[in-house]
């Protein structure tokens, strides 16, 4: 366990203001141990022109602080505005990008290297070796797949020099959808939403009618309620040679030492279980999970 | 690319029977896919052994209709074989396409079978132009079922703009999702679309009564209570009622199933070149009646008559239904 692994900083998914966005983009250069950080709408596309005039003085800090930079693309593309984002990202040949549509890999020529995230269905060695051939540099794994899984395409992502990444904090991304359920709840049409999941900094909670805490709307995304965390998971993750640990943005102020603990774990300077006890006291209230990766249904949390 | 044929009438069949009665009732095409994780049906007691997919084709080829074998879930890591044979299967039995979702399998196709017809299954979710070119361009698709997001006007813009037939759904059960870009199935019980070819699996359903109410739960998680003398839904997750702040009620999308013949002039004039049915897990009957009212529909609409209205309202299950995305307000 050494510097060979790195820690992703993922897209922010939620509609938080430009101001907050900035505020916590510039203390993640300033503070956070992450090695790159995901910029760029991922769920929305109305969202990016309340922040779009600050992506280039948040990249510019973030170079300084040494972080590399990586623009996310659009995870659902349907409008003649939203392919106009990819092409947009494919312009910026110094920047890498990482897909999350293959609307955005059209856009991109051959032997242009990108970044895959873990909304594209990376489930087997050929679609793995087709992104490889394309020029895939690294892949951030679908949150859904089993250990048995990873360790498999990890091996074969070496065998082309990609570097493996799994989602190993936060809030799982589990569908998306035409439809926006915050402005559906609120009885309002997509089209004039009036922004309503701005008012969920972490997504709107959705609970079961005996109210159990199940999932998590963010526009016409799904998450999950749980935060998914593979603190106690990273030693063996690491032995089946996953080389990247992806952070998904959460608010109250806490991502830099949740960066932190990983970092530390990483790093070899604390146990993965210790590291546990840890991130449950710094969220207080926060249920976690790590079904997917232990085989097991996705909101399932299994202690080492 | 614009349509000036017939449209072509794709519908369900997920056993022999219902095979035979898809083409009996004027199916043009008819989809089915093997009896294990490979297809997006895998239910106990459904689908086709090779043997049974054979004389499937040679009956439909015979009443001259046309065989697709969806081979739609993703393979999982170590265990492609068992899908790659699913395509070699499909071939040697004859089929006239597969529809296939996984890159890595597009790729196999095209390698090993490069005569066999590819068609894009619904749960690649390529929902505009440039995706679906890119599916063309690389994997020489020849038809993209097109994701259950799109409006009619958003169809007819991607049929000006791509080389590729497109297939629509019309009638049957309704994914509110992307399709193959959804795991909340997994999320509560394990079991996926994509790895394993399963939505809110049976073997995952539980009803238990409580307080007069009939609770219905997938794993752990209530996914909706209804009074006892109420027939309880199935708990299909995002069908299911749930609180969301002050909201209580059916977060997702209500338990409605997809009705678009209303619709068929307008996807016609949006340049749509198939119409999908979906329901490979009904019955004989069942197929057979919304097949044979289809084949009205579309036959009046390239008659020129008006499509007879609500016909297909008794096989709803009683539910109500809806266009879906096809209207925009649906958003």
């Amino acid at each position: 366990m050494t510097r060979n692994s790195t820690i992703t900083l993922g897209p922010l998914l939620f509609n938080w203001t430009a101001d907050q966005w900035s505020d916590f983009y510039a203390r993640i250069a300033d503070e956070a141990p992450v090695d790159r950080v995901c910029l760029g709408e991922v769920v929305c596309s109305k969202r990016l022109p309340f922040y779009i005039d600050r992506i280039p003085q948040a990249i510019e800090r973030l170079q300084r602080a040494g972080k590399e930079i990586i623009l996310s693309s659009l995870a659902l593309v349907t409008l003649k505005r939203e392919r106009q984002m990819c092409a947009d990202l494919a312009i910026h040949d110094d920047l890498e990008v990482e897909v999350n549509d293959l609307t955005m890999l059209a856009r991109l020529g051959h032997g242009r290297s990108f970044t895959v995230g873990p909304l594209i269905n990376v489930y087997n060695e050929g679609t793995l070796a087709y992104l490889a051939q394309r020029g895939a540099t690294r892949i951030c794994l679908p949150p859904e797949l089993p250990f048995a899984s990873i360790e498999l395409l990890s091996g074969e992502a070496a065998f082309y020099g990609i570097e493996p990444e799994v989602w190993a904090f936060g809030r799982m991304p589990l569908a998306i959808s035409g439809r926006c359920y915050h402005a559906r709840v609120h009885g309002l049409a997509k089209d004039n939403c009036q922004f309503v999941c701005g008012k969920d900094p972490d997504g709107l909670e959705v609970d079961t009618l005996d109210g159990e805490a199940f999932l998590a709307v963010n526009g016409v995304q799904t998450l999950s309620s749980t935060y998914c965390s593979l603190l106690e998971d990273i030693g063996r993750l690491i032995s089946s040679g996953v080389t990247s640990f992806r952070l998904s943005p959460h608010g109250g102020g806490k991502m830099v030492a949740v960066a932190e603990l990983f970092r530390r774990v990483l790093d070899a300077q604390m146990g993965g279980q210790e590291a546990g006890h840890s991130l449950a006291a710094l969220l207080p209230g926060t249920a976690f999970s790590n079904g997917f990766l232990r085989g097991r249904y996705g909101a399932a949390y299994e202690r080492a | 690319m614009q349509n000036s044929r017939r449209p072509e009438l794709v519908c369900p069949a997920g056993t022999p029977a219902a095979l035979r009665a898809a083409v009996d009732a004027g199916a043009d095409s008819v989809y089915c896919g093997f009896c294990d994780e490979t297809n997006a049906r895998n239910f106990p007691g459904l689908n086709f052994t090779s043997v049974e997919l054979a004389e499937g084709v040679r009956y439909a080829h015979t009443g001259g209709a046309r065989i697709l074998v969806a081979i739609n879930t993703f393979p999982r890591a170590g265990a492609a074989e068992l899908w790659h044979r699913a395509i070699d299967n499909a071939v040697r039995a004859g089929a006239d396409a597969v529809i296939l979702a996984d890159i890595g399998l597009l790729a196999y196709a095209r390698e090993r079978h490069p005569d066999l017809r590819r068609h894009l299954s619904v749960q690649a979710a390529a929902s505009n132009a440039d995706a679906i070119r890119f599916y063309v361009e690389e994997f020489g698709v020849r038809r993209v079922v097109l994701p259950r997001v799109l409006t009619v006007n958003e169809i007819a813009a991607i049929n000006r703009e791509v080389a590729c037939e497109t297939e629509v759904f019309v009638f049957g059960g309704l994914c509110v999702m992307a399709e193959g870009r959804c795991s909340l199935s997994s999320y509560a019980t394990g079991k996926s679309p994509n790895m394993n070819g399963v939505c809110s699996p049976a073997s995952h359903v539980h009803y238990r009564e409580e307080k007069g109410e009939l609770v219905s739960r997938l794993g752990d998680f209530t996914i909706d209570r209804v009074p006892r003398h109420q027939p309880a839904p199935y708990p299909t997750l995002c069908k299911g009622c749930f609180s969301a702040g002050d909201y209580r009620g059916h977060v997702f999308e209500d338990p409605v199933s997809l009705d678009a013949a209303t619709l068929i002039p307008q996807l016609v004039q949006a340049g749509v070149s198939a119409f999908k049915i979906e329901g490979r897990q009904r019955s004989r009957s069942y197929i057979r009646d919304v097949v044979t009212n289809f084949r009205r529909a579309v036959d009046a609409q390239m008659a020129g008559e008006p499509i007879p209205a609500g016909v297909l309202q008794h096989l709803s299950e009683g539910q109500t239904t809806t266009a879906g995305a096809y209207r925009k307000t649906w958003r």
